[in-house]
């Protein structure tokens, strides 16, 4: 049964990477992650 | 596995995701390409030296933004680490968890293990990822709750970022002298306690934690084997015995118990080659 569990986990984020990449999700990760995130050093 | 080896690969991995080295001389964080992917562990994208995007705070902002969409990229990145490592990612690849474990090796006449509250502490996180990671962000637009108001890695990057950067110290307000409260006493906490925020904050442990069960990396005690020393109990600084539950949500593999075990009951398995379903697995409590 875990077996079962982790293949499908694993298939699962798989396709979910994969679909998220085609409708352009990584885009706004690297546009995020390329500015100073002003929130998470404290200033706001 | 000794302690020793894990140092170094936990040294290793932070070096990796952190090495933007030039970063801390120019106060420029690293804009490549890279930073579009998601470090499996805890490691702010604000740090001058990180060369990989935060899944935590990458999460919060797709959930935080204007026209929301179902985050489908991060989410599998997540889960993709998760189900191969489990909190292995805790033990050996995050670099704030190796931060608590440096920090926890200074010497202090009081260590704590175990106290009463520890038990429902541990919950914490879980409410943690609910309500700041996803509840929060989804309801008050832009504004990533956990990074702004909890997490101490991004504290720690504003830091490192205002060494090489004097102009951000005047930007600094009561905002940052909150996160610098929490990651002072988290700091603190860790010289006491073994990984004090790994237990009872951080949302990502909160994801992998229960993947344990069921990620690729496994751990598994031979109840033929096994003469109830409790020996990896003893060992163990998360607080998890390692016999009764070798694949505990609390665990994150630092391997200490099959280091420990003078029967070498405790071993590494494969959830998907090795036969981890049958009989000498004890069913969690």
């Amino acid at each position: 049964m875990k077996k079962a569990v982790t293949i499908v986990i694993l298939l699962l984020s798989i396709a979910l990477i994969i679909g998220g990449v085609l409708l352009g999700q990584s885009q706004p990760v690297l546009t995020k992650a390329s500015k100073v995130c002003l929130e998470c050093i404290g200033i706001g | 596995m000794d302690k020793k080896s894990r140092t170094i690969i936990q040294s290793v991995a932070a070096l990796i995701q952190n090495a933007n080295f030039k970063g801390f001389f120019t106060g420029r964080i690293y804009t490549g390409k890279i930073k579009s992917v998601c470090v499996p562990g805890l490691n702010c994208y604000s740090c001058p030296a990180a060369i990989g995007a935060c899944p935590v705070g990458s999460l919060q902002n797709a959930l935080s933004s204007y026209k929301f969409k179902i985050p489908y990229y991060i989410t599998g990145l997540i889960l993709f680490f998760g189900v191969l490592m489990g909190r292995l990612i805790c033990g050996f690849l995050c670099p704030f968890g190796f931060l608590q474990d440096l920090l926890n090796k200074i010497p202090f006449p009081v260590k704590i293990k175990k106290f009463k509250a520890d038990r429902y502490l541990r919950m914490l996180k879980y409410l943690v990822l609910i309500v700041l990671v996803i509840i929060l962000p989804i309801c008050v637009k832009l504004t990533p709750f956990f990074c702004k108001y909890l997490c101490p890695s991004g504290t720690l990057a504003g830091i490192l970022l205002a060494f090489s950067d004097t102009g951000l110290f005047r930007a600094f307000g009561s905002l940052f002298a909150w996160k610098a409260c929490i990651l002072g006493i988290i700091i603190s906490a860790s010289v006491i306690i073994a990984r004090p925020f790994c237990k009872y904050l951080c949302p990502l442990g909160a994801i992998y934690a229960p993947l344990n069960k069921v990620s690729l990396f496994r751990l598994e005690c031979d109840r033929s084997k096994c003469i109830s020393c409790g020996k990896c109990a003893e060992a163990c600084d998360m607080g998890v015995d390692p016999s009764e539950d070798p694949n505990s949500p609390e665990c994150i593999r630092c391997l200490d118990c099959t280091r420990v075990c003078p029967v070498k009951a405790i071993k590494i398995k494969n959830g998907l080659l090795g036969n981890a379903d049958n009989k000498k697995d004890i069913p969690s409590v």
